[in-house]
């Protein structure tokens, strides 16, 4: 078995497990029961897969972007899960969990959210299935996302603020969390990225592999360098789920720095932070030196949050993927540039994995892949005041 | 060797009265003062909450006393100094104290230091919610042991038996029943309750069983303690410390109103 797969217990190294309160103990066991048994069934990957096809529209592209490549003198191609539907690949996993929850007799469905990508495509799922749907959202977040929050309410969701801490992305997971304890046997909570704990982190992985199994399939041989955003990580952890044991290419993680690594507003947990367990997973977090959670921030609410999936912290650890962090400048110049040499808007998330091409020593015959996790849309009202279109 | 909380048990087994509070709430010295109070007042033991910035298994009660006593300089670094201080002005203080906290604090002071800390000033027992009782038990049940200190485990409606007789049996001092599936001080009752205690109770567990979350007045009380050991009151506590007054006051005057 790899050595970047989850163990028995759980665990990625010394990274992961189920810190979760007893009050949890009944809703997580009932998941590790079942959950591989599940996805693995005849059943459920023929419709797994028949919904990617028809409804997300996979395989998504992948394609060669011939200005960056020339600007940066190497292949640049993209993977493009900005053209799956609902406009990242947060859907992936949502249909993953909900064909799990139905099949785990589940009616109502929670979801935490920051940038709304993954409450969008959780609500979406939910009617699309006809389960009821709530969202929990920072209320800092509300405001600067709020298209999304008008889609998720669209779609026949609740969208319910957490009005708690940084009122952001943590706060959210928190107010989910908690919500699931008050409610423990009708309801599914769809986690949206590679964190929490087991077995959340391999399921959600295993969910959004789909995306480098793809670009195995799609690039002739394998590429030098895959690079994608992180915040939790889950579109990261999707590109270089096949690719882990691959260890003659490069694994970039790129997190967000906010105002920079050492301004105190930044988002940069793998850079500044330290091992702990946050969300009921070990990991590693931003915190000071009592263990109470640092505020992060950045300027992207997707990755605006201060731990990371403990499949990243040990692939940090272990040296097998390497990860920087960009400015919100950085990733706003990025985003422009994608925009006008490639005709491309991309997330404001994303932008920060573009943002590293100035960075890397590239050769011509270097071949990078770049995950493209979602479309800018969403990020229009940021890109408008920041860059005073 | 007997900790006061496995004392207390042989001495009073029935309708004992333990009060949850925040470490530094509403003030920053408040602790030493709601400590002394609760024990005059009658309270059997006393649970302190050590605050965490992201209190996963707490109702908004409690949430907002932790953000309160963060912001009004509470560490755990802070508590032992206050606690160290109390046991040598209060040498009369018989009553047990227990600690209450989130995992990962504790885990950055260094749980065996911190567990040596405990015994030091006269902490008898943990309640660590989310350290699962399986960690627990492969990695720090030998420290704990090592310091003489009692893990209290919480069990809730939807804990099956086998898991229950599995926590007995690990389970020194008591266990805390969560009086519904729910976030501290949430639900609107207590009384529905009822049917899971009686449950509990007929199971003849070892260890004594205190229930807690969502008792709030003298009646709850009275009624959680026909079926178990006794209860835990915390939020309405915390509620009641908001009002106007002097903390001494506030806390004499709750504690009687339970026990009324």
């Amino acid at each position: 078995m790899s050595n970047y797969q989850v163990d028995e217990n759980g665990f990625y190294g010394e990274f992961g497990g189920a810190f979760i309160p007893e009050l949890l103990y009944p809703n997580i066991a009932e998941l590790k029961e079942n959950y591989l048994q599940i996805e693995q069934s005849f059943d459920f990957q023929a419709e797994f897969q028949k919904l990617l096809k028809d409804y997300v529209g996979r395989p998504t592209p992948l394609f060669l972007a011939e200005r960056l490549s020339e600007k940066y003198g190497a292949e640049i191609w993209l993977k493009r899960e900005d053209l799956c539907h609902t406009g990242a690949h947060k859907v992936n996993n949502t249909i993953g969990q909900i064909l799990l929850a139905q099949r785990l007799g589940k009616k109502r469905i929670i979801a935490e959210t920051g940038a709304g990508q993954h409450g969008v495509a959780t609500a979406t799922v939910c009617a699309l299935k006809g389960l009821e749907c709530i969202v929990y959202m920072g209320e800092k977040d509300i405001q600067r996302q709020a298209p999304n929050v008008a889609r998720m309410k669209m779609l026949g969701a609740t969208v319910r603020p957490a009005s708690s801490g940084s009122k952001t992305l943590k706060d959210a997971t928190n107010e989910a969390m908690r919500d699931w304890i008050n409610n423990p046997e009708d309801t599914h909570y769809i986690i949206g990225s590679v964190v929490g704990p087991h077995p959340y982190p391999d399921m959600v992985a295993r969910y959004q592999a789909v995306i480098s199994q793809e670009i195995k399939k799609q690039m002739e041989g394998l590429p030098d360098y895959v690079i994608a955003c992180v915040g939790g990580g889950s579109n990261a952890m999707g590109a270089f789920y096949h690719f882990l044991d691959n260890k003659e290419l490069q694994l970039i993680g790129v997190e967000a720095a906010g105002h920079g690594i050492e301004s105190g507003k930044t988002a940069a947990t793998l850079t500044l932070g330290t091992p702990g367990v946050l969300h009921a997973s070990r990991s590693i977090m931003m915190q000071d030196q009592d263990g109470q959670v640092v505020e992060p921030h950045s300027i992207s609410a997707g990755l605006d949050y201060p731990g990371i999936g403990p499949a990243h912290a040990w692939l940090k650890v272990s040296e097998r993927a390497k990860y920087m962090a960009v400015t919100d400048a950085e990733a706003l110049e990025a985003a422009v540039e994608c925009s006008k040499l490639e005709g491309i808007i991309p997330a404001l998330e994303t932008a920060h994995a573009f943002s590293v091409l100035k960075d890397l020593k590239l050769k011509p015959t270097d071949r990078v892949v770049i995950n493209l996790s979602g479309r800018g849309d969403k990020d229009m009202e940021t890109y408008m005041r920041e860059l005073k279109l | 060797m007997k900790n006061k909380l496995t004392k207390l048990f042989e001495r009073k087994d029935r309708n004992l009265l333990n009060i949850f509070f925040t470490a530094g709430y509403p003030e920053l010295e408040d602790t030493p003062v709601i400590l002394k109070s609760l024990y005059d007042a009658g309270a059997d033991l006393v649970e302190i909450g050590i605050p965490f910035s992201d209190p996963l298994a707490d109702g908004p009660t409690i949430q907002e006393s932790s953000k309160q006593a963060l912001e009004n300089g509470m560490s755990i670094q802070k508590l032992f100094d206050q606690l160290n201080q109390f046991r040598i002005q209060n040498s009369e203080f018989r009553i047990p104290i227990l600690l209450m906290g989130y995992f990962n604090p504790i885990m950055q002071y260094g749980l065996e230091k911190f567990c040596k800390r405990c015994s030091e000033v006269g902490v008898d027992g943990l309640i660590i919610p989310d350290l699962p009782l399986e960690i627990y038990i492969s990695h720090y049940q030998a420290v704990f042991k090592k310091y003489n200190l009692s893990n209290i485990f919480l069990v809730t409606p939807q804990t099956s038996t086998e898991r229950i007789l599995q926590i007995d049996e690990q389970s020194t001092g008591f266990i805390y029943a969560v009086s519904s599936a729910s976030t501290t001080g949430s639900k609107s009752d207590f009384g529905s309750a009822s049917l899971y205690l009686e449950r509990l109770a007929s199971l003849g567990l070892k260890t004594p069983i205190l229930t807690g979350f969502n008792i709030k007045t003298a009646e709850d009380f009275q009624q959680a303690c026909q079926y178990v050991n006794g209860a835990i009151i915390g939020s309405a506590f915390i509620k009641a410390l908001q009002d106007d007054g002097k903390v001494e006051s506030k806390t004499n005057q709750f504690v009687k109103s339970i026990l009324s």
